[in-house]
């Protein structure tokens, strides 16, 4: 663990991520509690420019814009941790079991797995908001399950992989059983490219909850979220230009702090990748 | 009756090329705390041969036949699930490759412990002592503090030390040792045997050593077979063996060791080995073999007894010329 830390903290790129990982997570916990209502209107100050009172100024309704952008990296959080633990939850489970009994089940997942690959996320998303209504819970899912294949995938490619290796073949010998040979030889040695991928995952979840609430499949107004400002900003281009600097802004340091992350993780973790 | 009776044991392997035989009809015995060398080249049969004792092989793909009994208990036909009980309890194996045989996510200290809890219903506390107590008796220095440590931070000698701790932690009937040593280098070679021998003496244990180095069959066996072609040629206790060898096969192994090289070049046995996809009625080492004559293409030569305890398979038998 020190060793890796040791290799991680060498490289500026990945620390550069870890910095802006850190300062999004603590945005998100710390944020709501400092700043004031992102409900609270101001008919009074609509469409101010960024000040002392609004450090990032308000919208059309005078909300405060930093109170938004607080509340709304809370929502991102949560969809982006939620729906890839959702992916994790199911998908690791199934590829373990695909990946280690193989037989018939293994073709039946992964012929699933391609066509779920082959369904287009928007069209499910616009689907499972019209079945259960436009929410965060809906947008959890609809990421979750457009995660689900590649999680899959990974996981039965690296069981496939580690259960070939020579200690697996020692804990059969010692007369280890199925369960403790998935439990304490092959999923412990699957998490590396699993953790690579959920630094992945999370900022694409992001990204895709910005883009479903930004076309109303996702978070509902009043409730701040990057997507719902961007929807808002869109409006005020000309006259508030700040209004949807914003939440781009965000969407793209979140976005870009978690691949950078993950970038260095693979580095660290995953042998293939070179050195 | 010995402590292990296999039986004119054959074992295949489907492949798309067909049935590949890779071991046939081997009958051996062993008695409790011998020391049994199973030699010859890759792909005799001598690993599948020793892996077919505890069932290691994958059980889609192979045909076995015949008997394997361990204190008159008839494996081949036990149930997979009696099976885990057998291995790692009474029969255990060590494998080859100690860099890559131990779990990398877990400490050395976890995983002795794991088999001690799993076949001796051990306490965490107890299985903790005695797994210290298993790294000791394998010679390893601190074992308090190895507990801790995780296989990347072991040596390959110390990690083939912990393999051996695991497999000998539940006080095993038979331990397999395959080609325990050939990954090592040779001080550390000499060490590993040591702990064998310790090991039968301190716990009768028997076993069963693969290997294609006559000098460690020297070194450590007890008896030893020659295989040639999943066939055992030649079966007699080593110094017979040694002093004796009646097999040309056996003859040309001893020839091609470094220490019998003569004017600085190995005598190498020529020719390739048969394929083990067809089995004619000849002998399998006719086409190598200086001795061959008619009837060596004719028949296949019998396992026959030689001397007491030496038997060999050649219709042209006779020692070192």
């Amino acid at each position: 663990m020190t060793r890796l830390w040791r290799r991680f903290k060498r490289r500026p790129m990945p620390m550069a991520g870890l910095v802006l990982v850190v300062a999004f997570v603590l945005l998100a916990l710390i944020g709501p509690l400092v700043t004031g209502d992102p409900t609270a209107q101001d008919y009074l100050a609509t469409l101010a420019p960024p000040s002392g009172a609004h450090p990032m100024g308000t919208d059309d309704l005078g909300r405060d814009a930093f109170a938004r952008i607080a509340h709304g990296a809370q929502v991102s959080l949560q969809a982006g941790v939620l729906s890839t633990l959702l992916a994790m939850a199911v998908g690791i489970p199934i590829g373990l079991v695909a990946g280690f009994y193989r037989r018939w089940l293994d073709p039946v997942v992964m012929r699933l797995v391609d066509v779920t690959l082959a369904f287009p996320f928007l069209v499910f998303a616009v689907g499972l908001a019209a079945i259960i209504g436009p929410s965060l819970k809906g947008v959890v899912f609809a990421l979750g399950f457009s995660q689900l294949p590649a999680v899959i995938r990974i996981t039965r490619g690296e069981v496939l992989a580690v259960r070939e290796m020579d200690y697996v073949a020692a804990a059969v010998a010692d007369g280890a059983g199925d369960g403790h040979l998935i439990f304490r030889y092959v999923l412990p040695n699957c998490l590396n490219p699993l953790i690579v991928q959920a630094t992945v995952a999370i900022p694409g979840a992001i990204i895709g909850e910005a883009t479903l609430s930004f076309l109303g499949l996702g978070v509902q107004p009043p409730t701040p979220s990057w997507g719902v400002m961007l929807t808002t900003a869109q409006q005020y281009l000309s006259d508030a230009p700040w209004l949807a600097v914003w939440p781009g802004i965000m969407i793209a340091l979140a976005t870009l702090g978690f691949n950078l992350l993950g970038d260095g993780l693979r580095d660290v973790l995953d042998p293939r990748s070179g050195r | 009756m010995s402590l292990l009776e296999i039986t004119d044991l054959r074992v295949g392997f489907d492949t798309e090329d067909g049935l590949v035989q890779a071991v046939r009809d081997i009958s051996l015995t062993l008695d409790e705390g011998e020391i049994l060398a199973l030699c010859g080249e890759s792909g005799c049969g001598k690993s599948v041969t020793a892996m077919s004792v505890p069932r290691l092989l994958p059980p889609e793909t192979t045909r076995l036949s015949g008997s394997v009994r361990l204190d008159g208990r008839e494996l081949t036909t036990l149930p997979e699930a009696d099976l885990r009980h057998v291995r790692g309890k009474e029969v255990s194996v060590v494998f080859q490759e100690p860099m890559t045989s131990l779990n990398p996510s877990f400490s050395v200290g976890y995983q002795i412990t794991e088999v001690l809890r799993r076949h001796e219903r051990l306490s965490r506390q107890a299985a903790r002592s005695r797994a210290v107590e298993l790294l000791e008796l394998v010679g390893i220095p601190a074992p308090q503090r190895r507990m801790k440590e995780y296989p990347h931070q072991l040596s390959g000698g110390m990690r083939q030390r912990v393999m051996i701790a695991i497999a000998v932690a539940c006080s095993p009937r038979v331990l397999i040792a395959d080609e325990p040593t050939t990954a090592l280098d040779v001080t550390i070679q000499a060490g590993v045997l040591d702990v064998f021998r310790d090991l039968r003496d301190r716990l009768g244990t028997a076993i069963i050593l693969i290997t294609h180095d006559l000098g460690v069959v020297a070194d450590i066996a007890d008896r030893a077979v020659v295989m040639y072609a999943g066939r055992a040629v030649e079966q007699a206790p080593v110094a017979e063996l040694f002093a004796n060898p009646r097999h040309p096969y056996t003859l040309g192994l001893m020839n091609a060791l470094p220490s019998a090289a003569v004017g600085g070049r190995l005598a190498e046995i020529p020719g390739m080995v048969p394929s083990p996809l067809s089995d004619p009625d000849e002998c399998a080492f006719q086409a190598r073999c200086p001795r061959a004559q008619g009837d060596c293409r004719a028949a296949r030569p019998p396992l026959e007894r030689h001397a007491d305890g030496h038997l060999a398979a050649c219709f042209h038998p006779g020692g070192k010329q």
